[in-house]
């Protein structure tokens, strides 16, 4: 029952990436728009996922309940560790989740739209840069769990260049998820276009911030290079997501926009697959060579039995229906006025 | 302010804040269900007209309840760690049972808010019903955890271990019934009050009267039916806490002194030094009759329990009077309206009756947030009754005074946020919805 509860831990945070990421994504495009060409984006957006806007978010809150109830002492050692980013990451979660809402509820179209929008972007901009932050952090070897003094405890845990520059990275693959997501939406060359430099623009922002991230690592002293390069899993991971990027690029180009998603979905998967293999199943990495295991932190069998049952049973019921769900609205997308 | 409290304010506050959310999120659903119900029987635009509307609000509410509850599964972990390091695994089931719940929900939003005019009518109207009944038993699961911690079942605490963990039972545990079976009552009180009182005070108004007259009479009959099965309901939670939570119990009742034939004590100044209430209104007898279902029967009372066990009194007995007193007060409203709908239907068309609901809009809110007071600063200073003290879970990160003003400032503006939007929503009616 524990790889099944791995399993879907892990799945639930692919998921989030991909969906969840798409979405902030959006907002962080409308941050990069001129003024001209916000509202075509915005309501692009909302044909797309107005239905599953709310589905889309529910696998932060998967993961999370899967992390407190099977992996306790992960979940309460992060909460202290990384208070600060967390509640940021929960500020902007908040702000985003009634901007959108409010910027399409609110009966009365006046100035308050405006402050909605800018609210949803800067949210969409600060919420994955610090979910970024917290990934890059449990590996980064800097959270140290006997620490005493308020710097060392609650702020060098996050705040570091290695952090960072995943919190960026995270950014740029949001956006790349999102304007890819979005050339299927639009229904004129003129936005397949837009949409396709934004994506391009993006894409080049992943590379960067890559290549920051490498630099970091190698700059704290953190083996990235060696988890990613250092076997076939992640070399064969790293190969066939360039060779699926070109393969892109070149559809892209050929004006074929059909397999564009899956193919960035495929990249997103290997980009998390490579980071996460090498050193699983030790999740969190602490300082001084301390490390938090998803095989050694789990809670008692009783629970995991449990839990993976539940979560097992919840799939039965989720999955038709949300493929159903989107199915339909892929069908017949939503007309906007 | 120190730190642990300003911890237990802030989860005060964002459960406080949360709870409207859910309570709304799990009830206007039905009511949703019964206009769109009307609508497609009838045919009658009006019915269209009142289940759009309300899907609007409950778009609204969703959302924000959506993202006050991320929150809340957060700071469970912010604020709590020493709490969910043990309690997690063992109170877990009905929070992964609810993920389950949550996502149905959501999914169902999605068809019924988006899938008008595309789906078989009678679908899109099962979608609906879905919602409701997901969100009913995703509250019914948060409760029964909310339940553990009252009466912590499914382990075995033995030399500062939980072992034998065994997370059905934990689910299933004593107090869970009692509460699940009170909480869902008053989702559905205090929402049909709520929503009963804007729609009365909008007839009083003069505002679209036909749109209005309909929502009315669906929320107020949901509420009233509510309102008059709430005290039952609550007589077997206050039963329950006296054999559970004896010192809850007295608590509620600023019960100072062990004794039989005790007591009902209304209204009144608990002075906890002395330990007495001052200027209340005895009922000799009722109390052992209310925990016990006997006249005679003995109550425990706060001597029995050591000092450092004591909940604060004041607070819990305020509450406990805050409830009942509003119960009672919507009990009456209900008898009066029921009486009027089948003996009196002149009365239905009066202005003090619409008056009388206006006034009660907020009392069934006010209700739910003195219960959840009276459940939680009654189990202090316990967070797991009996097994954990609050102070030895709370966060050791220091400078939570400054989380909980910023919350407090995010939340407040939510709130005006959330009221500025339903004003919008509501003075829009006229040009939305009243062709007819
Ligand atoms: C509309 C709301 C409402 C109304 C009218 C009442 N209650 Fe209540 N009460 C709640 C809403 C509520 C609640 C917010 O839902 C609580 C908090 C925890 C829970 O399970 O329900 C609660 C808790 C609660 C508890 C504590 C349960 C526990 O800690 O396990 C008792 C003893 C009562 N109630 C008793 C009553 C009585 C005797 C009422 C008589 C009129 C009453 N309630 C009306
Ligand atoms: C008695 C207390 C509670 C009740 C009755 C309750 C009920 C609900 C309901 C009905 C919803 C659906 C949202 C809506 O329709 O607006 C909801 C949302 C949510 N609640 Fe609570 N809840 C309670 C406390 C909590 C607590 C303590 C947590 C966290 C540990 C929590 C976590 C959540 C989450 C994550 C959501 C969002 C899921 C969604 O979008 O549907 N809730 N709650
Ligand atoms: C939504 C309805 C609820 C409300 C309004 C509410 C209210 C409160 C209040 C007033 C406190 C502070 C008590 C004090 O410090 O004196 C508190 C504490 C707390 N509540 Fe609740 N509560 C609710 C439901 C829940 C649920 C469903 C859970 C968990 C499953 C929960 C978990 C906690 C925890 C962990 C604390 C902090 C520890 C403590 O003070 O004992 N609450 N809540």
């Amino acid at each position: 029952m524990l790889y099944v509860v791995i399993t879907f831990l892990w799945a639930s945070i692919l998921l989030y990436l991909l969906l969840g990421g798409a979405d902030y994504g959006a907002g962080i495009i409308e941050l990069f728009t001129s003024r001209k060409n916000k509202e075509i984006t915005r309501k692009t957006l909302y044909s797309a996922i107005g239905p599953i806007w709310e589905a889309n978010h529910m696998w932060l809150i998967i993961a999370i309940v899967i992390l407190f109830v099977g992996f306790p002492v992960i979940y309460s050692t992060m909460s202290v560790n990384m208070h600060i980013p967390l509640t940021i990451m929960l500020l902007g979660i908040i702000a985003r989740g009634t901007a959108f809402t409010f910027r399409h509820y609110d009966a009365v179209v006046d100035d308050m739209q405006s402050i909605y929008n800018t609210i949803f972007a800067i949210s969409s901009f600060i919420t994955p840069l610090f979910l970024g932050i917290i990934a890059g952090s449990t590996v980064s070897g800097h959270i140290d769990p006997g620490a005493t003094d308020f710097l060392s405890a609650y702020i060098f845990s996050w705040l570091h260049w290695f952090a960072i520059t995943v919190g960026l990275f995270t950014v740029a693959i949001c956006g790349f998820l999102a304007s890819v997501y979005l050339i299927g939406e639009s229904d004129n060359d003129h936005d397949r276009l837009r949409f396709a430099h934004k994506a391009q623009f993006f894409n080049i922002a992943a590379v960067v911030c890559g290549m920051l991230v490498f630099a970091a690592s190698l700059y704290e002293h953190i083996p990235l290079i060696e988890w990613v390069f250092g076997n076939w899993v992640g070399r064969i991971a790293i190969i066939s997501a360039t060779l699926s990027l070109i393969l892109m690029w070149y559809l892209l180009y050929h004006g074929k926009i059909g397999l564009l998603r899956p193919l960035a979905g495929f990249q997103v998967t290997m980009i998390l697959l490579t980071t996460t293999y090498k050193h699983f199943p030790k999740i969190v990495l602490l300082k001084g060579g301390g490390y938090l295991s998803l095989m050694e932190h789990s809670g008692q069998e009783k629970t995991l039995e449990a839990l993976g049952l539940a979560l097992l049973i919840g799939s039965v019921f989720i999955l038709p229906a949300l493929f159903y769900l989107i199915y339909s609205f892929q069908k017949r997308p939503l007309e906007v006025h | 302010m120190n730190d642990f409290i300003a911890a237990r304010s802030q989860m005060a506050l964002s459960l406080g804040f949360h709870i409207i959310f859910s309570c709304i999120g799990m009830v206007m659903p039905f009511f949703m269900a019964v206009a769109h119900y009307y609508w497609i029987k009838t045919g009658e635009p009006v019915y269209k007209n009142v289940t759009k509307a309300w899907s609007k609000g409950v778009a609204i509410f969703f959302a924000t309840g959506a993202v006050s509850g991320t929150v809340l599964s957060f700071e469970l972990g912010l604020l709590w760690p020493g709490f969910m390091k043990h309690a997690g695994p063992i109170f877990g089931m009905p929070f992964s049972l609810e993920g389950t719940a949550f996502f149905i929900e959501a999914i169902a939003l999605g068809f019924f808010l988006y899938g008008w005019d595309r789906f078989n009518k009678w679908f899109h109207w099962i979608t609906g019903v879905v919602v409701g009944v997901s969100g009913l038993a995703s509250g019914i699961l948060v409760v029964a955890a909310n339940a553990w911690m009252n009466s912590p079942a499914g382990f075995d605490y033995i030399n500062g271990e939980y072992v034998n963990i065994d997370p059905i039972a934990a689910m299933f545990n004593a107090a869970w019934f009692s509460q699940a079976l009170h909480m869902t009552i008053a989702a559905f009180v205090a929402t049909g009050f709520a929503v009963a009182g804007v729609h009365a005070f909008m007839i009083l108004k003069g505002r679209n009267i036909l749109f209005h007259t309909k929502s009315f009479k669906i929320a107020a009959t949901f509420g009233c039916v509510a309102a008059l099965l709430q005290p039952l309901s609550g007589d077997i939670s206050a039963k329950d806490v006296a054999v559970r939570q004896p010192a809850k119990l007295a608590a509620m009742e600023a019960h100072f002194k062990t004794e039989k034939s005790a007591s009902l004590i209304i209204g009144g100044i608990p002075d906890e030094k002395n330990k007495k209430v001052d200027y209340a209104i005895k009922l000799p007898g009722f109390l052992s009759f209310l925990a016990h279902g006997d006249f005679k029967s003995e109550v425990t009372g706060l001597d029995k329990i050591p000092e450092e066990n004591h909940p604060p009194v004041t607070i819990t007995h305020f509450a406990f009077q805050i409830m009942v007193g509003t119960g009672m007060a919507m009990m009456l409203i209900s008898a009066i309206y029921f009486f009027s709908h089948f003996k009196q239907k002149n009365w239905l068309k009066s202005d003090w009756l619409l008056k009388l609901f206006a006034i009660a809009t907020p009392l069934g809110f006010i209700a739910v947030e003195a219960g959840w007071t009276v459940t939680e600063v009654g189990r202090q200073p316990w967070i797991i009754y009996n097994v954990m003290r609050t102070a030895d879970a709370v966060t050791p990160m220091p400078g939570i005074t400054y989380s909980f003003y910023l919350f407090t400032a995010v939340y407040v503006s939510l709130a005006v946020f959330v009221v500025f939007m339903l004003y919008r929503q509501i003075k829009m009616v006229g040009k939305l919805y009243d062709k007819y």
